[in-house]
């Protein structure tokens, strides 16, 4: 593994010096791989039950499994339980390894961090099902639990950072930029947004700091960059080092990679405004939040072309490596979600999308096809290189995965797509008297199909799911992918 | 252009990496939160706009509690169907008490800023034990559940307490009687003149038995929504105008 350095000043992979041994923690990024997929799959099936009871009211289970004390079980499994868990382990992993440095603060902090993290999602779950939810969308836990996330996180940051200056590289890896804006941002985030005060210290009740168009404007500028920072930042530091990694080919541009950087995080900030359009929010804040979401299309996109171009001659992989083809589509789902939202952020367009399936839509887009693709895409380099096996247990098998999900995707994304302009235009439907054509509920009865096909897709991407997970315990406990005794055996993919 | 700080020396550099990307990320934060406190027209007093009751201030937190804003909006947009489906275009002085702001994201029901009123009592009651006895189509889940269970008025004080901190303006008076203002809006047959006085336009719902439920004061919560603020009221329009806010 070691014996392969990114030289970073021009982002190209060289042939280092035989390099002294390092004793990586890899133990943690393990850890948080399994973990991963664990919620990845509760996260899959908890979405796959809420699709369902909105297609079948009957599946509400008052008070705990209903509709409303689930969503936020299925959101933040997904975000911060699955995807989370994965930007921790693969973070960890990458920053280690470009740094050649172990991981600062020993296996204790890195324990810590780890059994903290899965602690925080576990408390999180159960208080939004036993009601303790602070209702802000994404941002649902308890201040209790706000504040241990704090205290983890900023446990994290420090371990991150003080690798990052323990490194025996002059430059520090485009990845770790990402990854570090990441972890940087999540934190301004979200201690500014969870700001409250307790009703009492030892209840879960608190009331939010600020109210109303100051809360609103709060709750999206935090809102929106979960999205861009949680599962746009951190995800482009997986895919600036796998990519490469698994493609065994410098980044295309350095130049380009700089660019991405700075423009995206500066620019992402300021799209929050646009979940408010139309809103008692002052029309000047609406206007910044639109004109700076058209912009971000620019950098998205070089970052798109950065990680596709990444492939040049090396394309051909793409039909041996399985991880590698979901990490490219991955990235051209980036480029598709990236061009949806701004266009979405159009005054005219937004008008008609807001309060839609359409924006389920094009949240799933990002979180199925960019966020759970990329990751997916690390797994299956990381597993054989983690456990120290000769490959995968099946590359079919992943072929499978990679073509249920796909198609899981296409059914969720298309039959949003299809439910969610239908709404729009029915809710602003007027019949040749001049009143409204539709009822509210003639709309939900419209969408009752469109519902079903798209718990279709969720199914589609969960069985996805779990032949991924069989695949890679089988890739751990199979005799077939042991390696010899010799040492370093050839690994799996472009190692 | 010549940058004073090289990309260079920043990759170099992993605290000065940290610190230019926390101050490029905070920048957009700034520019467009904090105006939001300091320019006067964000948010428009207007005649109307009052504290929630106390028993509307629990009711408000089972709507929380049950994530009532993952399908239901409180937000009428400037938009001329939504105005002649759910009325006038929402004011920021609606929500200028709503800690947190309830404005949703989603509409998987109908928007409920403007609810308040347009049903009854008895409606309301029925439609969240039983949806579909009374709109057959309906996706939403039952919350028959929240008239078994007795609501918790332990924290009461201390909630309007902590709101007071907030900038909600309750006053001693509101404070000493919010028990009793509590018993005389969920009882129908209660003497309501105090609790009218404090809180105009407080709908009186229908506790049965001597008891209080939990489902009481969300109904009590959802009949307030939208009928603080008169719009028929010409100083309104005025306090809108002068001010040029919204």
């Amino acid at each position: 593994m070691s014996d392969l350095a990114l030289d970073t000043a021009s982002a190209r992979f060289v042939t280092a010096a035989p390099a002294r041994h390092v004793d990586y923690n890899e133990d943690i990024v393990r850890k948080f791989l399994i973990a991963s997929m664990f919620w990845g799959v509760v996260a899959f099936v908890v979405g796959c039950y809420i699709a369902a009871e909105l297609a079948w009211p009957q599946l509400n289970i008052a008070p705990w499994f209903n509709f409303g004390r689930l969503r936020p079980v299925h959101t933040s499994a997904a975000i911060f339980a699955f995807g989370g868990s994965a930007l921790f382990g693969t973070s960890i992993y990458v920053v280690q390894r470009t740094c050649r440095a172990p991981l600062w603060g020993g296996k204790a902090l890195a324990n810590f961090i780890f059994w903290g993290y899965q602690f925080f999602i576990v408390m999180a779950a159960l208080s939004y099902v036993l009601g303790f939810s602070k209702s802000r969308e994404y941002a649902e836990p308890p201040w209790h639990l706000d504040l241990f996330l704090v205290v983890i996180w900023v446990a994290y940051l420090v371990a991150y950072v003080a690798t990052l200056l323990k490194r025996e590289e002059p430059h520090i890896y485009v990845a770790n930029w990402f990854y570090l804006a990441f972890i940087v941002t999540v934190a301004m985030l979200w201690i500014v947004n969870n700001l409250t005060i307790p009703v009492s210290i030892y209840g879960s009740r608190s009331y939010s700091l600020f109210a109303g168009a100051q809360d609103a404007m709060v709750q999206w500028w935090y809102g929106h960059n979960a999205v861009g920072f949680f599962l746009t930042a951190g995800f482009l530091g997986m895919m600036y080092y796998f990519i490469p990694k698994a493609a065994d080919r410098p980044v295309y541009s350095y130049r380009l990679s700089v660019v991405h950087f700075w423009a995206l995080i500066f620019i992402y900030i300021w799209a929050g405004p646009h979940h408010l359009e139309y809103t008692s929010l002052p029309d000047w804040t609406q206007t910044l939040g639109m004109v700076f979401s058209i912009m971000l299309w620019m950098p998205s996109w070089g970052g798109m072309i950065n990680g596709l171009m990444t492939l040049s001659g090396a394309w051909e992989k793409l039909r041996t490596d399985p991880g590698l083809r979901f990490s490219v589509t991955a990235v051209g789902f980036y480029g598709m979600s990236t061009f949806e939202g701004p266009l979405m952020s159009i005054r005219s367009v937004n008008a008609l999308a807001h309060y839609t399936d359409w924006v389920i839509g094009h949240v799933h887009s990002g979180t199925l096809g960019w966020v759970a693709f990329i990751t997916f895409g690390a797994f299956y380099y990381l597993v054989p290189v983690l456990w120290k096996r000769t490959g995968l247990y099946s590359t079919r098998l992943a072929a499978w995965h990679y073509w249920i999900s796909t198609l899981g995707i296409v059914l969720y994304i298309t039959s949003m797509w299809v439910a969610g302009i239908m709404e729009g235009l029915m809710w602003r439907a007027y019949d040749a008297m001049g009143f409204l054509q539709y009822s509210f509920i003639q709309t939900v009865v419209a969408v009752h199909p469109l519902y079903v096909v798209r718990l279709l897709g969720g199914i589609f991407f969960l069985i996805g799911m779990l032949i991924m997970c069989f695949n890679l315990i089988m890739t751990v406990k199979s005799p077939s992918t042991a390696r010899g005794n010799v040492p370093g055996a050839a690994l799996a993919a472009g190692a | 252009m010549r940058l004073p700080i090289s990309q260079s020396f920043i990759e170099r550099n992993a605290i000065v990496l940290l610190i230019a990307t926390l101050i490029t990320v905070a920048i957009g934060g700034l520019v467009e939160v904090v105006p939001l406190f300091t320019i006067q027209t964000t948010v428009v007093k207007v005649p109307g706009i009052r504290p929630y009751s106390p028993l509307e201030l629990l009711g408000r937190q089972i709507y929380l509690r049950e994530g009532c804003y993952l399908c239901h909006s409180q937000q009428i947009r400037n938009l001329r169907d939504e105005v002649a489906r759910y009325g006038h275009p929402s004011i920021a002085a609606e929500s200028m008490y709503d800690h947190p702001f309830q404005w949703g994201s989603k509409r998987i029901g109908p928007d409920l800023a403007r609810v308040g009123g347009k049903y009854s009592n008895a409606w309301m009651y029925q439609h969240l034990k039983a949806p579909r006895s009374v709109v057959p189509e309906s996706i939403m889940p039952d919350f028959a559940f929240l008239a078994k269970h007795q609501l918790h008025t332990k924290e009461l004080i201390a909630a309007m307490k902590t709101n007071i901190d907030l900038g909600v303006p309750y006053t001693k008076a509101d404070l000493q009687s919010a028990m009793a203002d509590l018993q005389a809006q969920a009882f129908a047959n209660a003497d309501h003149a105090g609790l009218l006085s404090r809180y105009p336009n407080a709908m009186i719902v229908d506790a049965k038995g001597g008891e209080v439920t939990q489902l009481d004061a969300l109904v009590a919560y959802l009949q307030i929504l939208g009928r603080m603020v008169n719009f028929a009221n010409p100083a309104v329009e005025r306090a809108l105008q002068a001010q040029g806010g919204k």
